[in-house]
C-alpha cells in the first residue's frame, strides 16, 4: 500500500489502484459511486467518466494530456531530467527501487508529464501529474519539469496549464522535495511578471505540499467535480481534532463553496472551458 | 527553572542530582564538600559535552523541541530592542501561534516574524503548540508586505511542528495560505534572513523559510516530514522514527553538507536551553553579520540571487 492509501478513508480508497491493469480490455466495469455496470470502452470513451452518474475516475498523465491538447504539434519538455536518490534513503525498501518499480508499472520517468502543443489551435503547455507514480509526489524532477513548463511559456508567451494530482511533497528526497514548494511557486512570480496566464486544474486527489504551493496559485482554479483536495489528509485531521468530519469535507464543491477554487468543470467539457478562459484572459481573437 | 532532561541526558541528570543533594546539605554541614561540588560539576559539563558532540539525528529532533527551549518570543524579548508586536490578519483572526513585531536589532529596525509554541499547558493550548491556522500564515503576509513598504528587512525565526491540521484551517485556506507565502516572499523587495530556532516542520515552517540567507542553529532541525509521520508511513511503526530521522536528513550538518543552509549558529554546550544568554548574543552577532551582507547591493540584485537560488534547489539527472 502507498504512503498516500494509508491518508485516504477506506471509501476512497476502494477507488484506488489500477483498474486498467486488473480488468481486460472489453470487461465490464463498476462505477465504484452509482455502482452501475458499464463497459470500459464505453467508459474510455466518455474520458473515464461514468456516463450514468458523472463520476470523475482518476486517469493517468498522458490520456490526459490526450484528452486536452490536439494531436498534432506536441513537444515534451523536461523528459531528460530524471530522478536521483541523494539522500540514499531506504526504509523496507530503497528509494532507487521504489522508482525502478514505478517506471516500470507507468512507463513514467517520474510524476509529471509537461508538453507543448495547442489546445483547439490556441497555442499552450500543458503539465498533468501521474498520480500512479510515487502517488504523484513532488520530488526535484518533478519541480524542475515545471519550471522548464513556466520557462517555455515565457520564452514562447504562451499560457501555462498545470492538472495536479498528487498526494504532495516526496518523503525520500527529504528537504529537497520540500524546497520544490518553493521552486515552482517563485517560477510563478516570473511567468506573472511576463502577464501569462495560470490555470491550475485540481482533480483527484491535490493534497499536502503540492496543494500548498503552485496548486493554490492559478490565476484561474478549475476542480473536477468530487475531487479531494487540501492540505492535510482527512485521517490526520480525525486523528487531530477527534471529531467526524463533515459531509463532502475537502471535496472540489466544498472548496467552491469556501471560495478556494473559481469553478468546478466536467472533463467533458475542460477543454472548450481551457481555451475560453485563455483567449480571455489572452485576449485572443474570439474562437469560433 | 529547573531543567527537565531527555531520555539520553541520564548521566548528566544523575550528577546534576547528586550536585544538588551536596549543595544542599553543604549549609549544615561542618565538612568542606564544596571542592566535591566542584569536581562533580566539571565532570558533569564535561558529560554534557561529551553526550552532546555525538548527538544522533533522532536525539537532536529532542533537542530542537526540548520544553525548555527558548522560543520566538524569548529571542523578541533578549535579542531586539523597541519590539512592538503587531496583531492580526485583517481579515478574521489574530492568530497567537505566530507572532509578528517591529524591533530594533543592533539599533536598526526590522519586521521580526516566527511562530511561537507555549511554555506551560495553558499556554501551549493558546499557542496551538506553534502549530498556525490560515489567519497566522496571512498575517505574517500582511506583515512581509509592510516591511517591504518601508524597506524594512525581514527576519523570520522558524519554530513549528507544522500548519495546523483541523476543520477550521481548511474551510479558511490553509493551503492557499502557505502558498501565497511562497509566493510572496519569492518576490518580496526587502532581504529575508531565515532562522530555524527549534522544529522546522515542513510547509509549515516553510511559509516563513523562503529567504535570501538560511541560518540554522545547531540542534534545530528542518524536515519535510516529521520522523514520526515518516516512520509511521514508510515503516509502518511510530517506533521507527530514529531511523527516519537519521534518512531524512534533518540536521543542520546534514542540511549544510548538502548546500540547503547558508550557516550554522553554534548552540551553548548542552544546548540552547542550558544557556539562553549565550544563545542570544552568539545569535544576534551573526544576524548581524548577515544583514551586512545585503549593504551596497541593488534589491533588483537581491532578488535575483534569491530566484536564482530557488531554481538551483533539487537534485537530478540531465541527459546531454
Amino acid at each position: 500500500m502507498s504512503w498516500l492509501q494509508k491518508l485516504l478513508p477506506p471509501k476512497i480508497k476502494r477507488t484506488l489502484g489500477d483498474t486498467k491493469k486488473t480488468v481486460p480490455e472489453g470487461l465490464w466495469s463498476k462505477c465504484p459511486t452509482c455502482e452501475s455496470v458499464l463497459y470500459r470502452t464505453d467508459l474510455e470513451k466518455n474520458q473515464e467518466v461514468c456516463p450514468k452518474c458523472g463520476f470523475h475516475n482518476r486517469i493517468g498523465a498522458r490520456a490526459r494530456l490526450d484528452q486536452v491538447l490536439d494531436a498534432e504539434g506536441r513537444m515534451e519538455i523536461g523528459s531528460e531530467v530524471t530522478p536521483l536518490d541523494p539522500l540514499k534513503f531506504k526504509d523496507s525498501k530503497s528509494y532507487a527501487e521504489r522508482i525502478k518499480a514505478s517506471q516500470k508499472d507507468t512507463g513514467e520517468t517520474d510524476a509529471l508529464v509537461v508538453m507543448q502543443g495547442s489546445i483547439n489551435t490556441v497555442p499552450a503547455v500543458v503539465a498533468a501529474f501521474e498520480f500512479r507514480f510515487q502517488g504523484g509526489s513532488m520530488g526535484s524532477v518533478v519541480g524542475e519539469r515545471f519550471v522548464r513548463g513556466v520557462n517555455a511559456c515565457i520564452d514562447h508567451k504562451l499560457p501555462f496549464i498545470c492538472f495536479a494530482a498528487s498526494g504532495g511533497a516526496r518523503m525520500q528526497e527529504g528537504l529537497f522535495s520540500l524546497l520544490q514548494m518553493a521552486k515552482t511557486s517563485a517560477a510563478l512570480t516570473a511567468l506573472s511578471r511576463a502577464k501569462l496566464p495560470f490555470i491550475s486544474v485540481l482533480t483527484d486527489p491535490t493534497m499536502g505540499g503540492v496543494s500548498a504551493s503552485f496548486a493554490m496559485l492559478g490565476d484561474v482554479i478549475l476542480a473536477e467535480p468530487g475531487a479531494l483536495i487540501g492540505f492535510a489528509g482527512p485521517r490526520v485531521i480525525e486523528q487531530t481534532v477527534r471529531e467526524t468530519l463533515p459531509d463532502g469535507f475537502q471535496r472540489a464543491e466544498f472548496l467552491l463553496e469556501h471560495g478556494a477554487v473559481d469553478l468546478i468543470v466536467d472533463r467533458r467539457e475542460m477543454r472548450d472551458k481551457l481555451v475560453k478562459l485563455i483567449s480571455s484572459l489572452m485576449r485572443l481573437p474570439e474562437n469560433g | 527553572m529547573k531543567t527537565s532532561f531527555l531520555d539520553f541526558e541520564q548521566p548528566i541528570a544523575e550528577l546534576e542530582a547528586r550536585i544538588e543533594e551536596l549543595r544542599y546539605v553543604q549549609d549544615d554541614s561542618a565538612l568542606d564538600i564544596s571542592a566535591e561540588i566542584k569536581t562533580l560539576t566539571a565532570k558533569s559539563q564535561k558529560q554534557t559535552k561529551d553526550i552532546y558532540a555525538k548527538l544522533g539525528a533522532w536525539q537532536i529532533s529532542q533537542v530542537a523541541r526540548h520544553p525548555q527551549r527558548p522560543y520566538t518570543l524569548d529571542y523578541l524579548q533578549g535579542m531586539f530592542t523597541h519590539v512592538e508586536e503587531l496583531h492580526g490578519d485583517r481579515a478574521y483572526a489574530d492568530d497567537p501561534a505566530i507572532v509578528g513585531a517591529l524591533a530594533r536589532l543592533n539599533g536598526e529596525p526590522v519586521m521580526v516574524v516566527g511562530q511561537q509554541k507555549g511554555r506551560d499547558t495553558k499556554e501551549k493550548i493558546y499557542r496551538n503548540f506553534g502549530m498556525p491556522r490560515p489567519e497566522g500564515y496571512r498575517k505574517a503576509l500582511r506583515l512581509y508586505r509592510l516591511a517591504e513598504k518601508f524597506g524594512l528587512p525581514v527576519i523570520t525565526l522558524i519554530d513549528t511542528p507544522g500548519a495546523y491540521p483541523g476543520i477550521g484551517a481548511e474551510e479558511r485556506g490553509q493551503s492557499e495560505a502557505i502558498a501565497r507565502n511562497l509566493y510572496v516572499m519569492a518576490e518580496l523587495r526587502t532581504p529575508i534572513v531565515a532562522v530555524i530556532i527549534g522544529e522546522g516542520g515542513s510547509g509549515g515552517a516553510l511559509a516563513l523559510g523562503v529567504a535570501d540567507q538560511m541560518l540554522m542553529l545547531q540542534y534545530g532541525m528542518y524536515s519535510v516530514i516529521s520522523p514520526e509521520g515518516c516512520a509511521s508511513i514508510l515503516w509502518k511503526s511510530a517506533e521507527k522514527a530514529p531511523d527516519a530521522a537519521e534518512t531524512l536528513a534533518i540536521t543542520a550538518n546534514r542540511l549544510k553538507a548538502l548546500g540547503l543552509i547558508d550557516r550554522i549558529i553554534n548552540e551553548p554546550v548542552g544546548g540552547a536551553h542550558r544557556d539562553p544568554e549565550g544563545m542570544m548574543q552568539s545569535l544576534r552577532k551573526a544576524l548581524g553579520e548577515t544583514l551586512k551582507l545585503f549593504q551596497g547591493r541593488s534589491m533588483d540584485e537581491i532578488i535575483q540571487t534569491r530566484y536564482e537560488r530557488l531554481m538551483a534547489y533539487g537534485k537530478f539527472k540531465e541527459a546531454s
